[in-house]
């Protein structure tokens, strides 16, 4: 028999033909391949934090081979020496190997604290885009609420990993976490000891979290972004009004291959400067810190950034508590239960009683711009800063040792910020919308500012306006305001910003006006 | 608007490849590309320019990754792959520079990667307007009243409408599985606080040192301590002298040993008086001018350690709360509302320091059932 030529041209083809005889996927993979999406450079926080999940598992994993999560007290005998003969718990030692034994280990762990610091940021960032634009609208429900739970699991997932390397912090982590857990009304004390198998800390405290932190929630993490972004596929990415784009539209390109590429990249990037972080800057140095022992706490120890308005708040928090019948409802319990409580159910339920006061059943494709809104632009405003005041709060003996200040007062300070400034910054916001609004409308009303002056013959002076759209008989020529960007400088008539555009700075440069446009301004 | 692509089908006839996406993505994908436009004039000088930067970016990412691997392998940090005998040096040793080196090639690396691929897309890939259409709001109303009626008709088949027994009974497995899905787990995590009692005993408590009162010690578990070994004004934190005393067992149980100047102490015994869950000990609970407090903080379990003289206050570093050492640690400031209990002090027979029974309540943080004051108060 001949044998037949191999056609390696052929091969991808046939390759692809195969495929699809047995699957049937050219019609879906092609119009998955033509999605149009509308890029804007703040839907890349999303992606930021889904990078750095993906960090997390990565050297998460790498970890997880050389850590015990063992409360197994033992002397230690290792490599780094001031900290020979203490005692410590295995899962301390291990923590000390990976960081001084384990080839390349002290980066993974720094990397894989970074990551963590990272993925929270990006969250919280991410969030605010979405509340300040309106993006949470119907039909988006769902993956509002499906981003808030995403910040709490990150924030239990990132505290339960901060306390598996049992050093001082970690312990005194755990132990105002057991005391939280022991506040809650008629059930603390059962739930305490129920978690911690006995009085605090016990010893399976440390393996129970460990099965938390790289199984349980990384699944449910990773669950529930699968279908954050799947649903943000299927419902197709609002965009920013502009151009060409309604509410039925999706105006950008199609992704294949010049968006996700980029998309490649930018995870590339976040990769990199994180391994740069991981290397050049130390976090958690937990032979530093020592072992947790009960007994001993330096002060200025801070929990991760994202634990701090917790801290803060029960800093804060006044002496109050509740005490009825030989029972008690401790102080601690309202900053450290019934805040997270309402700070997760408030902004749940918040699409659906805005919806509600706006009258407004529509489906919302198209993001509103901040100042467009400036009630919910005012209550985004409050909500960052009631949360900035417990966030310093958390570290007010930091800031109160820097700057001489008496911790008394900061407290007080603090006390006092956190119910006059919300409201202060509710009220500026959203005076300044209204000023931005304003000014919009002035410009599409009469033009751009130019500023040149015009001396006119009976002796008046002018600003000479640019306009944006052809003029009529009298010289005006107005847009109706659709809470589109307005160009507010000369020369950049009729380049109201392309829809696609770049990532720091439009990729298009405005064209310069014509001929014909020129001749108006000079004319006007 | 301009096509700009050559890309054909390589005979020069019939319709570009590009002409063919295009008619096919606004006939099949309702997606209608209204402009496309490369970047560049392609072969122009700007395009090679480009390209040349993005391989050069390309080029230093793998060079710096193989700078990474050589650092790997060769930097000296562990006697890597053999493992006897390393030690980290303390000081500026070769060894310190293994992380930031690593750090430093990894991130130049996959930086140069990510910029090179992001100028990549950028810069040398055409940049297109399309619009899509959305069609949202649901699906057509005539394929929404056909799944609806499917669904009902399954309904319809189940039957549970018609037969309402099986409605009725299929409630039992639904609440005896559902019960038993909540009491095993529940079951199996459940602890009793209180048999034993381990909120209300710790290891002060001579009940579990074989009726023996337990004597003070310092940090290392087992040298005792007499009043003299502390200076006025002086403070030391001490453990139960019981076995693993001073481990994170009896994380309930240290103290804070404090001697008093003269006149302070003075006061604070005019305060006991005053204040029954410190007075009711059988014997007077200080030694001489020494008080000893619980370390663990009646707020949130921290140690209240940092102790501050000239004012007679013990601030607690995690949340500033501040008690008052010369009124039985009452708190003055910050969220805590406990006073912290005071352990009732003796001198043994051989002149050590040693506890006359355990804490008149439970310490540390409060919860639903914990008495603030002795009981008997
Ligand atoms: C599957 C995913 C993950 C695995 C397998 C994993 C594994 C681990 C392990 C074994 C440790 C102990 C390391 C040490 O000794 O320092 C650890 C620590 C830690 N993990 Fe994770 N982790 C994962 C995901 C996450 C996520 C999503 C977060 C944050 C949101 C996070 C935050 C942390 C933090 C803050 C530490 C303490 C690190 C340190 O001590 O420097 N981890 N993780
Ligand atoms: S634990 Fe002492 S003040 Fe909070």
């Amino acid at each position: 028999m001949k044998k037949r030529k191999f056609d390696v041209k052929q091969l991808p083809a046939a390759t692809a033909g195969a495929i699809d005889d047995r699957y049937k996927v050219a019609t879906p993979l092609r119009s998955f391949l033509n999605k149009v999406f509308p890029d804007h450079w703040t839907f890349l926080l999303g992606e930021i934090a889904l990078f750095a999940f993906i960090i997390l598992l990565l050297t998460g994993t790498f970890l997880a081979l050389f850590f015990e999560p063992s409360m197994q007290e033992v002397t230690y005998q290792g490599s780094y020496l001031p900290l020979r003969d203490v005692h410590m718990s295995r899962a301390y030692e291990t923590s000390l190997e990976l960081s001084f034994d384990v080839r390349g280990g002290l980066i993974m762990r720094q990397m894989h604290h970074w990551a963590a610091l990272l993925f929270m940021a990006a969250i919280v960032v991410h969030m605010a885009r979405v509340f300040f634009t309106g993006a949470f609208r119907k039909p988006r429900e769902l993956n509002w609420i499906i981003g808030l739970l995403l910040f709490w699991l990150g924030f239990l997932e990132g505290f339960a990993g901060y306390s598996l390397p049992d050093d001082a912090l970690s312990g005194t982590g755990l132990r105002i976490a057991s005391a939280i857990v022991l506040s809650i009304p008629l059930v603390g004390s059962w739930v305490s000891t129920s978690l911690f198998s006995g009085e605090f800390p016990g010893e399976i405290i440390l393996e129970r979290f460990y099965i938390l932190h790289v199984f349980l929630l990384p699944l449910v993490l990773l669950t529930l972004i699968t279908v954050h972004v799947g649903l943000v596929i299927v419902q197709k990415h609002s965009q920013f009004p502009g151009p060409g784009r309604t509410n039925h539209n999706v105006v950008g390109e199609r992704w294949f291959p010049r968006y996700v590429l980029k998309q490649g990249g930018f995870f590339m990037l976040v990769f990199g400067v994180l391994a740069l972080m991981g290397g050049l800057f130390q976090i958690n140095p937990i032979w530093l810190f020592g072992p947790y022992e009960a007994a001993v706490v330096s002060s200025g120890s801070q929990p991760d950034w994202y634990v701090m308005f917790l801290d803060g708040s029960t800093r804060l928090m006044p002496a109050w508590e509740i005490r009825a019948f030989g029972y008690t409802i401790p102080a601690i319990f309202w900053p450290t239960v019934v805040l997270p409580g309402l700070l997760t159910v408030f902004p749940m339920f918040y699409p659906f009683i805005e919806a509600r006061l706006r009258k407004d059943k529509g489906f919302h494709n198209l993001l509103e711009r901040p100042r467009d809104v400036p009630e919910r632009t005012g209550l985004g405003a409050a909500g960052i800063t009631f949360y900035l005041v417990l966030t310093f709060s958390g570290g007010n003996d930091i800031i109160a040792d820097k700057f001489q200040i008496s911790l008394n007062a900061m407290t007080w300070a603090g006390r006092i910020g956190l119910l006059v400034l919300p409201p202060l910054a509710y009220y500026v916001a959203r005076r300044i919308c209204l000023g931005l609004q304003q000014h919009d409308r002035e410009v599409l009303a009469h033009g751009v500012e130019t500023g040149i002056i015009r001396l006119l013959p009976d002796g008046r002076f002018i600003e000479v306006h640019q306009p944006l759209a052809p003029v009529d008989e009298h010289g005006h020529g107005e847009l109706p305001y659709v809470g589109a960007p307005v160009p507010k400088k000369m020369n950049r008539l009729g380049a109201l910003p392309p829809a696609v555009r770049g990532f720091f700075k439009p990729i298009e440069e405005p064209a310069p006006p014509k001929p014909k446009d020129r001749e108006k301004i000079e004319t006007h | 608007m301009s096509t700009g692509t050559g890309t054909g089908t390589g005979n020069g006839t019939g319709p570009t490849r590009f002409e063919v996406v295009r008619q096919g993505a606004r006939e099949h994908d309702d997606v209608e590309i209204v402009h496309y436009e490369p970047q560049y004039p392609p072969g122009s000088k700007a395009e090679k320019r480009m390209t040349r930067i993005v391989s050069l970016m390309f080029m230093l990412s793998g060079l710096t990754a193989i700078l990474f691997v050589l650092a790997y392998v060769w930097w000296p940090f562990t006697d890597w792959p053999s493992v006897d005998g390393w030690q980290y040096q303390p000081g500026n040793t070769a060894s310190k520079g293994f992380t930031p080196i690593l750090g430093l090639m990894l991130g130049l690396s996959l930086g140069f990667l990510g910029l090179g691929i992001l100028t990549w897309g950028k810069k040398l890939l055409p940049h297109e307007i399309a619009l899509q259409d959305r069609h949202d709001g649901g699906s057509d109303p005539a394929e929404r009243a056909l799944t609806g009626t499917t669904l009902q008709f399954i309904g319809e088949e189940l039957g549970l409408a018609r037969r309402p027994l099986l409605k009725v009974a299929l409630a039992a497995p639904a609440a005896g599985l559902g019960a038993a899905a909540l009491v095993v787990p529940v079951g199996m995590l459940i602890k009793d606080p209180h048999h034993p009692d381990v909120f209300f005993h710790t290891g002060w408590d001579p009940a579990a040192n074989g009726g023996k009162k337990v004597r003070l010690v310092r940090e290392d578990g087992v040298t005792a301590i007499r009043p003299e070994d502390i200076s006025v004004g002086g403070q030391i934190t001490a453990f139960p002298g019981i076995p693993e005393g001073n481990r994170n067992k009896h994380a309930d149980s240290p103290v804070l040993l404090i001697r008093l100047r003269q006149d302070d102490a003075a006061r604070l015994r005019e305060n006991i008086k005053a204040y029954p869950t410190n007075a009711k000990f059988e014997k007077h609970p200080m030694v001489g001018d020494l008080v000893a407090y619980s370390k663990i903080c009646t707020h949130a379990g921290c140690p209240a350690s940092l102790y501050e003289q000239e004012t007679n206050r013990l601030l607690c570093p995690c949340h500033q709360s501040q008690f008052l050492i010369t009124d039985n640690a009452k708190p003055i400031f910050g969220p805590a509302t406990q006073r912290l209990p005071m352990l009732p002090l003796e001198l043994d027979e051989e002149g050590f320091l040693a506890a006359q029974g355990d804490f008149a309540v439970p310490v540390g943080p409060a919860f639903w059932e914990k008495p603030s004051e002795r009981r008997d108060a």
